[in-house]
């Protein structure tokens, strides 16, 4: 009962604090938690629906209409929650409606780029079965920059990809509602967002999902036990693309443009930043280490940047050193590898399961 | 298709192929040295590798505004600041095993890698900052050394900069001090142990640490002059150039079977030679349709096709699995 009240009490406080100081980061952020509370305080489950359907179908969007900043996060954080994967298959992604279709046609292009996407992790799931751990991420690395050397010289004989100067303009769905689009797409990105984390919740527990386990447990053991090894690893990599597949058009869709460069190693390191902070293999930790890393990138990063910047031009004098001298190649909005390093390294030494870890994660790693 | 002219460019790219595969064994070393002892690929040697460079340029520079990089002896300039390179990506890469692998040696596989991942992307940043504030640049020419850029005429289709032979004559008198340091003396032989069996080699009162620490010291100290020889012999540098040639040295250590080191050295001039080849020869023989932009693709393919077919490389054993 305490807890119940105390949750309705933070998601109340905190709704009010963003509808008051829409543009602070740290209210945004206590927002969040305040979420992320209420998901996990032992309260009744219809009040936990309730506050959490209120939050992210009512109060998101309406704070949304009067600060588009909101919305750029939360779209992100969707765009970025096929993370909950860990796919390392960010670079497969080219979910390709560049051509001049009717916009419309974007419904039909999500199923077409989750089953391209899916195709596309068979094929190069095919040769890397064999490869367990280290090995396969290396190779995975390699594909990514082999799709990415491809896109960029695919411009010739046939001109697929439009090389280096990409694709654009990308045209937008069409949405059914009466909003503007900014509220739309968040609606959107939601929507897909949510029957992800229901397909994944369902996997988690089905016949496949247990054989997934089972091999990644002990692939011996697995197989003695009668799991069909090649047809379920060929089927987390089609599974795992499928989703990004799905995202990448989604993405492309919301950016209108995009080049190979959309795609680099930078983009999948970030995500991977992103689940090993919240923690692998959990739904609402990869959705903490999405807000986390976002906010990082879009707000505190840029926001020195630009405090740097106003201290330069008026000429502020610390310990006798005028920051005016600074050199200009210094820009801190451009430090984000720094960022992603620190996170992967800091949380691989003191907490490995992550902010939120899955329970098995926990057993495995949590007792050292 | 023109015949004569493949024959032709012939000797020039088998030359240009061993630079760059000597280079690639430089480096594939640090990777194979480091799996040898820890079955682990340490991730951040690209990095290790860029450092060597900076430290190269910076130094260089450096006398080059004091206006003494033409007057000095250019032997004695080359090995100072190969020496000083090779200090510096050694220390760093102590370092890092101290600071980010070692309290992870107990744990899952997976786990050092994202930590060596990590390391890799923060340093790389580490480098732009700490140039961007020093110099406020981060892209770097390296000063010419004059007499390197030498050209001795070979044949009428053949001919070689003073810089290559240098390099190659580098990189030979390394790959075989190692090969010495390995084989021949105690410290090796105590290398070759930990890397057998490091229960074994404690018990025969080897300190297992100090090894390590000594394996990232050598393997980080080819990966830096690895790094000023790439200096001087390809110029332009940033903090993002040891990606690519970090990855294609992990590729050659693949080849030539990790944890190898004469496999190392094999897979590392073998790659340089395909990937030489491709890149001259593949418009060539495609009348244009696919030009020398998908070497990279070739090297990466080269690979997967080893991965597949002999995983455990041209000369390596059979890799154990460890669950």
């Amino acid at each position: 009962m305490i807890a119940a009240t105390a949750a309705v009490a933070f998601v109340a406080l905190s709704s009010a604090a963003v509808a008051l100081f829409p543009r602070s980061i740290l209210v945004f952020l206590l927002f969040q938690g305040s979420l992320l509370y209420a998901y996990v305080a032992r309260i009744p489950g219809w009040l936990r629906a309730t506050l959490l359907g209120a939050a992210v179908l009512v109060l998101m969007p309406a704070i949304g209409t009067y600060n588009g900043y909101y919305l750029e996060v939360a779209t992100q954080v969707g765009a970025y929650s096929w993370a909950i994967f860990g796919s390392p298959h960010a670079n497969v992604l080219f979910g390709g409606t560049g051509f001049p279709l009717p916009s419309w046609w974007f419904y039909p292009f999500l199923l077409i780029g989750l089953t391209v996407a899916a195709g596309t992790g068979v094929v190069l799931g095919l040769p890397v079965l064999r490869l367990r751990g280290d090995y396969l991420a290396i190779v995975t690395l390699g594909f990514g920059e082999v799709i990415r050397v491809l896109a960029n010289n695919l411009d010739k004989p046939i001109n697929v990809t439009n090389g280096p100067r990409g694709i654009s303009p990308i045209s937008r769905p069409p949405l059914p509602l009466e909003v503007s689009y900014a509220v739309g797409f968040y609606f959107l990105a939601l929507l897909i967002v949510v029957v992800v984390i229901l397909v994944n919740r369902r996997l988690e527990d089905s016949h496949i999902g247990r054989a997934w386990e089972a091999i990644r447990e002990d692939q011996l053991a697995a197989q003695a036990m009668g799991v069909p090894l090649v047809r379920a690893k060929l089927l987390a990599f089609a599974s795992g693309a499928s989703f990004a597949g799905v995202m990448g058009v989604v993405f492309s869709a919301k950016q209108v443009f995009i080049n190979p460069e959309s795609f680099t190693f930078l983009e999948s390191i970030g995500v991977l930043a992103m689940v090993i902070l919240g923690g692998m293999g959990s739904i609402p930790g990869a959705i903490v280490g999405a807000t986390v890393v976002t906010v990082l990138n879009l707000q505190v990063l840029k926001g020195l940047s630009l405090w740097l910047n106003e201290l330069k031009n008026a000429g502020v004098t610390i310990f006798g050193y005028n920051l005016a001298n600074l050199p200009t190649q210094l820009e801190p909005a451009k430090y984000e590898r720094m960022i992603f390093g620190l996170i992967l390294v800091l949380m691989m030494i003191f907490r490995p399961q992550g902010i939120f870890p899955a329970r098995r994660r926990q057993r495995e790693l949590g007792e050292q | 298709m023109d015949f004569e002219l493949l024959v032709r460019i012939f000797p020039q790219v088998l030359l240009d192929g061993l630079l760059l595969g000597f280079m690639y064994a430089l480096i594939a070393l640090g990777y194979t040295m480091v799996y040898g002892v820890l079955e682990f690929i340490n991730f951040a040697h690209s990095e290790i590798f860029i450092v060597g460079a900076f430290v190269g340029v910076e130094l260089l520079l450096g006398l080059k505004s004091r206006g003494v990089l033409d007057t000095a002896p250019w032997p004695l300039v080359l090995l100072g600041v190969m020496l000083a390179g090779m200090l510096a990506s050694g220390a760093l890469a102590v370092t890092i095993e101290r600071v980010a692998y070692r309290p992870l040696r107990a744990a899952p596989r997976l786990i050092p890698l994202i930590s060596a991942i990590g390391m890799s992307f923060f340093l790389q940043d580490v480098i732009r900052l700490t140039e961007s504030l020093w110099r406020n640049a981060f892209n770097l020419v390296y000063p010419t050394l004059e007499p390197l850029n030498e050209r001795f005429e070979l044949t009428s289709t053949l001919d070689v900069s003073a810089k290559s032979l240098v390099v190659i004559v580098a990189a030979l008198l390394m790959l075989w001090g190692l090969h010495a340091l390995v084989n021949r003396t105690k410290i090796g032989t105590a290398i070759r142990a930990v890397a057998e069996d490091q229960a074994a080699a404690s018990l025969m009162g080897i300190d297992v640490n100090r090894i390590i620490s000594l394996t990232f010291l050598i393997g980080g100290a080819m990966g830096g002059a690895a790094g000023v020889l790439f200096g001087v012999q390809y110029g332009l540098i940033n903090p993002y150039t040891g990606f690519i040639p970090g990855l294609k040295a992990f590729t050659a250590a693949v080849l030539g079977g990790i944890g190898n080191i004469p496999g190392a050295m094999l897979g590392g001039i073998v790659l340089g030679l395909l990937e030489a080849f491709a890149a001259s020869y593949m418009s060539l023989l495609t009348g244009g349709a696919f030009g020398a932009e998908y070497k990279d693709i070739f090297a990466f393919s080269v690979l997967i096709l080893i991965l597949i077919f002999r995983p455990k490389g041209l000369l390596g054993e059979v890799v154990r699995e460890r669950a």
